[in-house]
């Protein structure tokens, strides 16, 4: 039988790669210095349901709530073999913490037929853990955190191997059900040729109307409007139209999403400094070794 | 939703595993009696489990002033939904302002699930916690707020979490950040037997195999640790590392670098995603020092850094700077400390 899989990702900046200050002199973080990636252990969670697609069938859908720049992740999945994609853009999400975000993220899974949700275990941008564990609570689904290994899926069960830190559980659970994948479970596969030459040119109604924006500078909002609309339809009759939704589109209560829905706040921000101690220099020969040696154990800190 | 309250308790909750209390809450405890004492409420801790009530004596001996004990056959093993029912019916009956979990593998399963159950915020993964106050925008003071303290944009930045509106204030905290409280045997308090209800349903999974593996080394409890890098260069010549640990009974510990590459298990790992440590002497061998690295070993109490690399982040947080090549320096101190025992067993002859 087949499993209909919905995959959450989530653009994030690559807090591996910093290629200058991580941070503005005002306190902000400077996101230009951190090239924008498709977050790691999503791309285990998708591969995780590629493998289930292959083996049993059923359709993918993948969403990320995020900015319109977060398009290019979701052709990413296209290319890899997600069926749908899905972009949930809204001015109003701005400033969710994990909270709201799993609210905002669990009106729009409830608008698709699921067995499984998949999410990565955590965002390399907050490491938190906590969007996917939180989203199984608001779906009233069980949730299977740190899922290593799949082991089995049968009639509407699924049986997996999760890790639970020293050591591991193996564990059954009815379907429909979320699981949070970490990086040992697969190596994701690439993007497929043929899957790339088919989708290249798939995109939102967001990067539609900006891209039109940018090459009729002078031309009137209405006017934007209706070339946008047009190219959007030409888009849709050849399955490259990715879906955009919005909060209202997917009936989230404003009382629950952004910063109002959101019980955690910055009180503040700080840069990393390294603490700056009195270090001496010791010369890497016999003399500086043995002093150093023996200053230690004096200081009691070797025996 | 649990609106905001002053003379709310402080909350550990206790997690344990057929008997045995985990350490994470232990460490715990030590700051949340400051918590509690700053604020002048009581510290609570809760504990689920069946057959449970040597570990809430303990947890007194830990610093608690009260313990509630949640006992049920259905709660001898841990299982999201159950645990979580518990908790938040717990949380709901006493109010507590602050509830604080061990970011453990169980804990960070289940406090985002309470959480999301009592429309609270949380915070994962602190590294300290703070009594504060907090100025909004408006103007607004919220006066002795929890501050939540941990690193992000992978240890670029640390963060100060606070939430003021909507409690109780919830976190989970690092393991192994805050040092362990020595147990006071005469310690007095109460502990509260807590009517517990639940049913095979909030038990959605059949666990059907469990294999606990026993981290390969304790880094925590390590007084010494020798740790190694990419600048090691291979798995051979991790050797190295391997032999000064044996020389100074010390814990073999590596980076994600270094354990990525194959020189070592991840047991060893040090770092935002391994083990934290602060032990009394930390010898870097071929680290680099990125952030990462440095927020699970920048509490060591002596830390000596030996790389090539006059550029090397670890020096400006080392006492002691080595600059020269692992394969030189870390040989003559390996011969020094053998010399050096020697010397000691002829003494002793």
């Amino acid at each position: 039988m087949a499993y209909n899989c919905v995959v959450l990702i989530k653009q994030v900046p690559d807090t591996k790669r910093i290629t200058g200050k991580a941070m503005n002199d005002d306190g902000t973080v400077n996101r230009s210095a951190l090239p924008a990636i498709f977050n790691p252990e999503d791309l285990n969670a998708l591969e995780l349901a590629l493998q289930i697609k292959d083996k049993f069938g059923g359709k993918i859908t993948v969403i990320t709530m995020g900015l319109p720049a977060a398009g290019a992740i979701l052709r990413d999945s296209l290319f890899r073999g997600a069926d749908e994609a899905i972009l949930l853009t809204d001015a109003k999400c701005a400033a969710s913490d994990t909270l709201a975000t799993s609210y905002i993220l669990s009106c729009a899974v409830k608008k698709i037929d699921y067995d499984i949700v998949l999410c990565g275990r955590q965002a390399i941008d907050g490491d938190t853990a906590q969007v996917g564990p939180q989203l199984a609570e608001k779906l009233g689904v069980p949730q299977i955190t740190y899922v290593e290994e799949l082991i089995e899926l049968n009639d509407k069960t699924i049986t997996a191997r999760r890790n639970i830190g020293a050591g591991w559980q193996q564990v059954k659970a009815k379907l429909p059900v979320l699981l949070t994948v970490t990086a040992d479970a697969n190596e994701p596969r690439v993007a497929a040729a043929k899957k790339m030459m088919k989708y290249k040119n798939a995109r939102t109604p967001i990067e539609v109307e900006q891209k039109i924006k940018l090459e009729n500078a002078e031309a009137a909002e209405a006017d934007i409007k209706k070339l946008a609309e047009h190219k959007c339809s030409e888009l849709e009759k050849k399955g490259l139209l990715i879906k955009q939704w919005n909060l209202d589109f997917v009936g989230a209560d404003l009382t629950w999403c952004g910063r109002n829905g959101s019980p955690t706040k910055v009180h503040r921000i700080q840069s990393v400094v390294l603490a700056s101690k009195e270090t001496k220099s010791i010369e890497p020969n016999d003399r500086g070794i043995s002093d150093m040696i023996h200053e230690l154990i004096e200081d009691k800190i070797i025996a | 939703m649990i609106d905001v309250n002053r003379q709310g308790e402080v909350w550990v909750f206790a997690e344990q595993h057929n008997g045995h209390l985990e350490d994470t809450p232990i460490e715990l405890m030590s700051r949340a009696r400051r918590l509690a004492d700053t604020l002048g409420v009581k510290l609570a801790a809760a504990v689920l489990g069946n057959g449970a009530r040597d570990i809430a004596a303990k947890l007194i001996h830990y610093g608690a002033d009260k313990v509630y004990l949640a006992e049920h056959p259905l709660l001898v093993a841990y299982q999201t939904n159950s645990y979580a029912k518990v908790i938040f019916d717990l949380i709901h009956k006493h109010k507590p302002q602050i509830v604080l979990y061990g970011a453990t593998a169980a804990g960070r399963d289940l406090a985002p699930r309470v959480a999301s159950a009592a429309k609270a915020g949380l915070t994962a993964d602190c590294t300290d916690l703070q009594i504060g106050d907090h100025k909004t925008t408006d103007g607004d003071t919220h006066k002795n707020l929890l501050f939540q303290i941990r690193p992000a944009f992978g240890g670029n930045i640390i963060a100060t979490i606070i939430n003021y509106d909507r409690w109780p204030q919830m976190a989970t905290v690092r393991e192994g950040v805050m040092p362990m409280p020595e147990p006071d045997v005469g310690r007095k308090g109460e502990i509260i037997q807590e009517k517990v209800q639940i049913s095979q349903q909030d038990l959605p999974l059949e666990i059907l195999e469990e294999h606990k593996r026993p981290k390969k080394v304790n880094l925590k409890a390590a007084r010494i640790i020798v740790a190694g890098g990419a600048g090691v260069g291979s798995k051979d010549n991790f050797k190295l590392v391997w032999d000064l640990a044996n020389c100074l009974g010390a814990a073999p510990a590596a980076t994600r670098a270094a354990v990525d590459l194959g020189f070592i298990d991840s047991d060893h790992q040090v770092g935002q995603t391994g083990t934290t440590v602060r032990p009394s002497l930390y010898i870097a061998v071929g680290i680099s020092g990125a952030i990462q690295h440095q927020a699970g070993m920048s509490g060591s109490q002596k830390i000596i850094a030996i790389n090539n690399d006059p550029g090397a982040p670890i020096f400006q947080i080392a006492h002691y700077k080595i600059l020269g090549d692992l394969n030189v320096v870390v040989p003559k101190m390996i011969k020094t400390l053998r010399e050096k025992s020697i010397k000691e067993e002829k003494a002793e002859a």
